[in-house]
């Protein structure tokens, strides 16, 4: 009999290890901060904590790149299966430049919003956008560099806590009762997943993904513990059919917070999933599940799209777009299929997920902006009253179709590598039935973003109605997301070398550079 | 069968037929009462299966604070507002399939354990006497994974911050309301004479929380549930969220435990790393204000957000 | 895997199993959200207690538990109270503003004072 012990953590804090722990501590110091200095210098802190924390996830990438392996800090000192450990592999990299890089834009998007005044007193709306936004980067950061299933769900409770009343910052009864049914979601997805941490402990006494890799057997007690998990994950990742939850709030949402929500919240529960499948999962054993889920995902692309061309207000339309493009994500786990020679992280699919995953981010995040846009420049968002509308202020409109020109996959952008390279791997592992759904998935989406776009730009019959100005910086900054949707979509269409940096045991899962066990 | 064993049992059958009873019974305020026993009944499990620091923190958090928050949303929910419409027989019985077998695999999973049960109390024990407390549950919490406990705060935090967002736009920065208008007289002599017995002890938990039973979650609610009691009687209105005093009351924890972490990085060589013969007094400087954080958030999260301005 | 035990500690953990299924009904089934919060606790409390369970089988080292789950329990019992008061407080501010918008209810235990737009208002609507 073997001992169940997990073996301890075989690897020491790397050289840049303290920036991990930035990383989180950072947008938690600018909240304190935010609560005692007062209002009039709420945006200033936050802007500063969010440029700091911009600065901090590009000198986790330059450390990364630059060693060519995991970045790890063990806090406190105190070594898994004790202690707690932060690690940060290729793809977290990936999402926290990512993250800092939407929630950033968001920030300058939404400076001077809320009617914030730094002479007045302080007033509500301001001063809590301010601060679950950087609630929202702190724990995010958290879910793609925490190490420990335990510390994760710390992590997604912090994401369920700031997520939520950011969709009812309006404060009327409409959006409370999303942000409820949001919260009630949440919630049974938080106990679900703590569950299956349970079962986890006690079959192998570590919580600790990176031991949990090198422990975890084929058995029943793991299959358990993990589809208790996912499922979890999957009503906060909003996948079909526990999408319901979501339209409503995030086309609810402050045009700002819906951009976040839906371009990187609903990611923080999917990236846990990938691990969980990904690092804990042996690879024999995740066959049936993985084309469970990806059913479930093209369900979600097909519905999801046609309920979005059917909507008569564009935010729900943008929201209903995301429970379609959440179900491209979910392909990953049939088509990133590794063996003995290439691990799944080396397939053209584990690459084209990525690129879905960060190109819908920049996309989402510019249209949902632009949606903010036209509610400001005609007060209402109804896409049958913007004939024309794209004449009056053509910056947003050009942001909202390059965004949709990546949803539906045209080429050149992020949205078209991404689905050409799933595409490419469903048809290289002999599955073609998920490349008919990206094909039918791509025509869709053209059918809702043309449904917009094609009026918006057309020659109106009657004067649009203007309500008021927009503020041409805001207008810029949807643009800028919307045109690095497009840049990522330049990366060569190959399995990407960053996102194997740390990952399995020959790249460095257990033995960083240098520092042997 | 034993004395014990029929306790056990007892104890058991109780629970349950309490939670299908609360699933069940049509009035909400019977399902809160109900919900109250149970969390009596639960701690006493906690006991049973040796984990009294859990069992305080049950009776304690669990059942009394969670009891208490929702009886005070009870009035004002029984008018409704479903979530759902009723569902239909089939999906009635979808649910009841699938959470009866989530029931079932657990029950598996209990009666058929690993034949070795994994288990970090060995080391737990190996490293307890460098963090210089006694009790091996504030040596996770303080030492081992102190960092969850930081984080935790922050989530506790954050959820009161939820709570304040839910304030109408008026009543931005105004006092709670928590008095009722006419304080029944056995709750005025409760507050006059119980209030400092209970500061007493719930400071004694968090300081004896080192070494015994007890810790600064559960003075911490002890603390709240005074205040609360005192608020209530109205003897002292509570505090406004613009107050000065108040904000740093709730940060003053997490700032320590920010800045004792980060003085790690240099004088211990970790984030949140205690340096050798330190790590105690460090704790208790930690645990002092996280007690006193953790009472102002808890006691405010039961307060709830104001509804009405008092600003002119 | 070895054959089945029962002892004090299984009977406890199939009561925590017992209590997860009934919760969980709860919290779907339900449509009063106050009710599917209490269902959510009901859920919470039994995952605690199958925690509970595991910690004490791994009693080792003069220790009547492992301390880390106790201590991962004591964790998530305050986060569990978080979550209410937060679900707690939106039911009750949904319910006073369904009594502001003249919707038939019980009588209104909270004025509903202050809860027309200020200026700030129409911009986080956008």
């Amino acid at each position: 009999m073997t001992t169940p012990l997990a073996l301890p953590f075989p690897a020491d804090t790397t050289p840049g290890g303290f920036l991990l722990v930035l990383a989180i501590l950072v947008p938690i110091i600018g909240i304190l901060l935010i609560w005692t200095l007062g209002s009039r210098r709420t945006e200033l802190v936050a802007l500063t904590t969010l440029a700091i924390g911009a600065a901090i996830a590009l000198a986790i990438l330059t450390e990364l790149t630059g060693t060519g392996s995991a970045v790890i800090y063990l806090v406190g000192g105190w070594r898994p299966p004790l202690g707690l450990a932060l690690r940060a592999d290729g793809l977290s990299v990936v999402l926290i430049v990512l993250t800092a890089i939407v929630i950033g834009a968001v920030g300058i998007f939404a400076k001077g919003q809320f009617g914030y005044d730094p002479d007045a007193p302080e007033k509500r709306a301001p001063t809590v956008f301010w601060t679950l936004l950087l609630g929202i980067s702190g724990a995010l950061n958290l879910i793609f560099l925490g190490d420990d299933l335990f510390n994760l769900f710390v992590a997604i409770e912090l994401v369920t806590f700031t997520a939520v009343p950011l969709v009812c910052l309006d404060g009327k009864a409409e959006t409370m009762r999303a942000a409820l049914r949001y919260l009630l979601f949440a919630l049974l997805g938080s106990v679900m997943y703590l569950l299956g941490v349970a079962l986890i402990y006690s079959g192998y006494g570590t919580l600790d993904i990176a031991l949990l890799k090198s422990v975890a057997r084929v058995e029943p007690l793991l299959f358990i513990a993990i589809a208790l998990m996912t499922v979890g994950l999957l009503a906060k990742t909003a996948l079909f059919p526990l999408h319901i939850w979501l339209p409503a709030a995030h086309a609810g949402a402050p045009a700002a917070a819906s951009a976040v929500l839906s371009a990187l919240v609903v990611k923080g529960s999917f990236f846990i999933i990938l691990r969980l499948w990904f690092d804990i999962l042996p690879a024999e054993a995740t066959g049936l599940g993985a084309q469970m889920l990806a059913g479930l995902g093209a369900l979600a692309i097909l519905f999801g799209s046609v309920i979005a061309i059917c909507q008569a207000r564009l935010k729900l339309l943008i929201a209903y777009s995301t429970v379609a493009q959440i179900g491209y994500l979910f392909l990953m786990f049939p088509l990133a299929t590794g063996s003995e020679a290439t691990p799944a992280f080396a397939s053209i699919a584990w690459t084209g997920g990525i690129l879905q995953l960060a190109s819908h981010a920049f996309a989402k995040a510019a249209m949902f902006l632009a949606a903010g846009l036209v509610y400001d420049a005609f007060g209402h968002d109804r896409i049958s009253g913007l004939a024309g509308a794209g004449r009056v202020i053509p910056i947003t409109f050009i942001a909202f179709g390059l965004g949709g020109m990546s949803l539906m996959g045209l080429p050149p952008s992020g949205g078209f590598s991404a689905k050409w390279l799933m595409l490419n791997a469903s048809v290289g592992e002999g599955q073609w039935w998920w490349a008919a759904v990206i094909l039918c998935g791509g025509l869709l989406a053209a059918g809702y973003v043309f449904r917009v776009l094609v009026p918006a730009m057309a020659r109106p019959l009657a004067r649009i109605k203007v309500k008021g100005p927009v503020s041409r910086r805001r207008e810029l900054v949807a643009l800028a997301l919307a045109i690095m949707a497009l840049l990522i979509g330049f990366v060569p269409l190959e399995p990407a070398p960053l996102l194997g940096i740390g990952r399995g045991a020959e790249a460095g899962l257990l033995v960083p550079g240098g520092l042997a066990p | 069968m034993t004395e014990t064993a029929f306790f056990d049992t007892l104890l058991v059958v109780t629970m349950i037929g309490l939670a299908i009873w609360m699933i069940v019974v049509r009035d909400v305020f019977a399902a809160i009462i109900g919900f109250m026993a149970f969390g009596l009944l639960l701690s006493l499990v906690w006991l049973r299966i040796e984990a009294p620091d859990v069992g305080l923190t049950e009776i304690a958090v669990g059942g009394g604070a969670t009891g208490v928050m929702l009886l005070r949303a009870r009035g004002l929910a029984s008018a409704g507002d479903a979530m759902n419409a009723v569902p239909s027989v089939p999906f009635r019985v979808l649910v009841g399939v699938l959470a009866g077998a989530v029931a079932l695999f657990l029950g598996a999973l209990v009666v058929f354990p690993p034949a070795v049960a994994p288990t970090l109390a060995p080391l737990a024990a190996e490293h307890l006497a460098s963090t210089g407390v006694g009790n091996p549950i504030t040596a996770v919490l303080m030492a081992y994974r102190a960092f969850d406990t930081f984080l935790e705060t922050v989530v506790v935090l954050l959820a009161l911050i939820g709570v304040w967002s839910l304030t109408p736009d008026g009543a931005w920065g105004a006092r709670p309301r928590v008095a009722s208008a006419d304080v029944p007289a056995p709750l005025l002599l409760l507050a006059q004479w119980l209030v400092p017995l209970g500061i007493v002890i719930g400071i004694y938990i968090t300081w004896v929380g080192a070494d015994e039973p007890g810790g600064k979650f559960q003075g911490a609610t002890i603390l709240a549930a005074m205040w609360m009691l005192v608020m209530m009687a109205g003897l002292r209105s509570a505090p406004a969220l613009s107050s000065r005093r108040l904000r740093i009351a709730l940060v003053v924890g997490p700032a320590i435990f920010i800045a004792i972490g980060v003085s790690g990085f240099h004088f211990a060589g970790a984030f949140l790393a205690y340096p050798d013969g330190l790590a105690k007094p460090l704790i208790l400087a930690i645990e002092a204000g996280l007690l006193i954080s953790i009472a102002a958030m808890l006691g405010m999260l039961l307060a709830g957000p104001p509804l009405e301005g008092d600003r002119p | 895997m070895t054959g089945a035990t029962f002892d004090t500690a299984t009977l406890y953990g199939l009561c925590g199993a017992a209590l997860v299924g009934i919760g969980l009904f709860g919290l779907v089934l339900d449509p009063k959200p106050i009710r599917k919060i209490l269902a959510f606790n009901l859920v919470g409390a039994g995952v605690f207690l199958v925690f509970g369970v595991i910690a004490r089988r791994g009693a080792a080292a003069g220790f009547g538990g492992d301390p880390v789950p106790q201590a991962l329990v004591i964790t998530g019992i305050v986060v569990a109270f978080s979550a209410t008061a937060l679900a707690v407080t939106l039911v009750q501010r949904l319910s006073s503003a369904a009594t502001d918008a003249g919707q038939p209810g019980q009588a209104a235990s909270v004025p509903p004072k202050g809860e027309t737009g200020t200026p700030g208002q129409g911009d986080a609507a956008s």
